[in-house]
C-alpha cells in the first residue's frame, strides 16, 4: 500500500504533464442534445456520434429530450461507443473536455461531472468548453475551411438560439460585437413558420415556400437596419407577421398569401443579415474572412447575400457543414486542442478545469482571463 | 379575482405596464403571462426585468431555447420560463421549477403549465390586433387595483 501511493501518483503527474500528443474526448450537453466525439491531436475526428430525440418531434416544434435525466442516461454508454467506434481505449487518450456553459444548467452539470469523473479516474486534466467559444472556433477544424481561417475573421452566428457577431481575434480572443436584443434569428423563422401554419423545423419550411411567393407584396419593418452597430431584433418583425395575419383569423391562410409572407419575411432577414454583417465588418476591417455558421447559414437565399457582401468586400466566405453548426461535440474537442495548444505556447500547460463549474451563462469576453490576454 | 383591461396603443405601453408591474411585486409572486405570438409577452417580461434589477439595458434574451433564464434582483431570483417548445408539463420538474417557486416566475405560454399553474398568480394574457394595438387583461389579487394607469407613452 505504502509502495503504490507514490508509484501512482508520480504515473499520474505524467500523464497530466504529456498529455497533448494523445486524443482528446469531448462532451456536449449544454442543450436538447447527448455528443460525444472523440479527436487525435491535429484535430482529425476519430469518432463521433450524437444522441438525439428530434425524430420525436417532427410536428409542433416541441423538443421533448429536455430533462438532465436524459443527458444522463445517455451520456456513459455514448462515451464507451464512441471510444469503440474509434478503436480506442480509456487509457488511450490525453485530455477530457466538456461544455460546461452556456446553455442548460441541467445537461451541463451531466456533461461536466461525468468529463471531470473520467479525467479524475483516468489521471488526464479537464479542460473546460465555452460553447459559443467552440462555436467560434469551429471553421479552424482541419479542411471546414480552405486556409484555415486564420486569425482575425468575423462570426455571424445564427442559429435557433444564438444570433450574434463575434470577432474571433485569438483563442481565448474574442469580441462580441452585436448581438440580438430579443429573438434569435433561427426562432424568428421556427415562430413565423407555426404561424403560417407549417412544419417545424421552420427555416426549411420557410424557404420552400417562399419558392412560390413574391417578397414584395407584404411591407414588413426591417428592424434596426441601417442603425450603428451590428445588433439584431427580430421580434417586431415577427409581430408584424402577426398583424398581417390577423384578418385571416382562424380560417385557412390562402397559399399564395403564405408564400408571399414567406417570402416577403425571408427576404427581410436577409437584408437585416446583410446590413448587420456589414456594419460589422466595418467594426473589424482587418478581418480575413467572413465566417457564418448556425442553422440559418443553410438558407439558401440569406446565404447568397451573404456570399455577396463577403464578395464586394474582396473576402472569402466560409460557412461550416451544418454537422458542425448545430450542437455537437467535434466542435468542443476541437476548441480544447486549440485551447491546450495556446495554453502550451505561453507556457502554461497542463493545466486542470476541474475547479470550473458549470454555468448557465459565460460571456465570451470572460474567456481572456484563462490566459490573463492583456488586451 | 380583481381584474383590470388594458389598452396598449404601441410597445412603450406593453414596457410601461411591464414597469409598473414589477413596482408591485413581491418575492415568491408567480406572474403568468399568455397570448399569440408576437402579443408583446416577451417584451412584457424585458421591461419587467429591467425595471426590476435597474439596469435599463439589462440583455434579456429570448428564453425559448434555453426554456429558462434566471435573474437575480432586488426581490431575490426571478426566472424567466418559456414554454413554447415544451411538452409536457413533467418537464418543468427537470427544469428546477420547484426551486424556481421559491422566487419570482415569469412564465410566457403558461396556458402549457396545466396542473402545476400556480394559484394566486398574477395572470395577463395579451391580444394583437391588426392595427398594431394590444389590449392586457390582467387578473390578479389586490394589487390589480392599486396598479395606476399607464403614463403617457410616445407612440411610434
Amino acid at each position: 500500500m505504502t509502495q503504490g501511493g507514490p508509484q501512482i501518483s508520480s504515473a499520474l503527474e505524467t500523464r497530466r504533464s504529456g498529455a497533448i500528443g494523445a486524443p482528446v474526448l469531448a462532451i456536449e450537453s449544454s442543450c436538447d442534445d447527448t455528443a460525444c466525439a472523440i479527436l487525435d491531436a491535429d484535430g482529425r475526428v476519430l469518432a463521433e456520434r450524437v444522441h438525439t430525440q428530434r425524430e420525436h418531434d417532427a410536428f409542433g416544434g416541441v423538443v421533448p429530450e429536455i430533462a438532465a435525466r436524459a443527458h444522463l442516461a445517455a451520456l456513459p454508454g455514448l462515451v464507451e461507443a464512441t471510444l469503440r467506434d474509434a478503436g480506442l481505449s480509456a487509457p488511450d487518450l490525453g485530455a477530457i473536455a466538456a461544455s460546461t456553459g452556456p446553455g442548460l444548467i441541467g445537461g451541463l452539470i451531466v456533461g461536466s461531472g461525468v468529463g471531470k469523473g473520467m479525467a479524475l479516474a483516468l489521471g488526464l486534466p479537464f479542460i473546460a468548453v465555452n460553447h459559443i467559444e467552440a462555436h467560434a472556433l469551429s471553421p479552424r477544424l482541419p479542411g471546414v475551411v480552405q486556409g484555415g481561417a486564420p486569425f482575425p475573421y468575423l462570426l455571424l452566428l445564427v442559429s435557433g438560439g444564438h444570433c450574434q457577431c463575434i470577432a474571433v481575434e485569438g483563442v481565448g480572443r474574442y469580441r462580441k460585437l452585436g448581438g440580438t436584443i430579443d429573438d434569435a434569428a433561427g426562432e424568428a423563422f421556427d415562430k413565423v413558420a407555426k404561424m403560417l401554419g407549417l412544419g417545424w423545423p421552420g427555416g426549411p419550411a420557410i424557404e420552400a415556400l417562399a419558392r412560390e411567393g413574391r417578397d414584395d407584396v407584404h411591407p414588413l419593418p426591417r428592424p434596426l437596419l441601417g442603425r450603428p452597430g451590428c445588433d439584431f431584433s427580430f421580434s417586431g418583425l415577427k409581430t408584424a407577421v402577426a398583424q398581417r395575419l390577423a384578418p385571416y383569423g382562424a380560417g385557412a391562410l390562402p397559399r399564395r398569401d403564405a408564400a408571399d409572407l414567406a417570402a416577403s419575411f425571408q427576404t427581410c432577414v436577409a437584408d437585416v443579415m446583410v446590413d448587420r454583417a456589414a456594419h460589422a465588418l466595418d467594426l473589424l476591417p482587418e478581418a480575413t474572412t467572413l465566417v457564418v455558421a448556425g442553422g440559418v447559414a443553410a438558407n439558401g437565399a440569406i446565404r447568397a447575400r451573404l456570399m455577396a457582401l463577403a464578395s464586394e468586400r474582396g473576402l472569402p466566405f466560409a460557412a461550416p457543414p451544418l454537422r458542425l453548426c448545430t450542437d455537437n461535440a467535434v466542435m468542443v474537442g476541437w476548441a480544447a486542442i486549440e485551447t491546450m495548444r495556446a495554453a502550451a505556447g505561453l507556457g502554461r500547460w497542463p493545466f486542470d478545469d476541474t475547479a470550473v463549474r458549470p454555468r448557465p451563462r459565460w460571456p465570451l469576453a470572460e474567456m481572456a482571463e484563462r490566459f490573463d490576454v492583456v488586451r | 379575482m380583481p381584474e383590470r383591461l388594458i389598452t396598449l396603443p404601441g410597445p412603450g405601453h406593453t414596457d410601461a405596464l411591464g414597469a409598473l408591474v414589477a413596482r408591485l411585486l413581491r418575492p415568491g409572486d408567480a406572474l403568468l403571462l399568455s397570448g399569440p405570438m408576437g402579443a408583446g409577452k416577451s417584451a412584457f417580461a424585458r421591461a419587467l426585468l429591467r425595471a426590476l434589477s435597474g439596469d435599463p439595458a439589462l440583455e434579456v434574451p429570448s428564453p425559448t431555447f434555453t426554456l429558462v433564464q434566471t435573474y437575480d434582483t432586488a426581490l431575490g431570483p426571478v426566472a424567466h420560463f418559456d414554454l413554447w417548445r415544451l411538452g409536457d408539463a413533467y418537464e418543468l420538474e427537470e427544469l428546477g421549477w420547484d426551486d424556481a417557486r421559491q422566487g419570482i416566475v415569469l412564465v410566457e405560454w403558461a396556458e402549457r403549465l396545466d396542473e402545476l399553474t400556480p394559484s394566486p398568480a398574477l395572470e395577463l394574457d395579451l391580444s394583437l390586433d391588426a392595427h398594431g394595438g394590444r389590449t392586457a387583461r390582467l387578473v390578479w389579487d389586490d394589487r390589480a387595483l392599486a396598479l395606476p394607469s399607464l403614463p403617457d407613452v410616445a407612440t411610434p
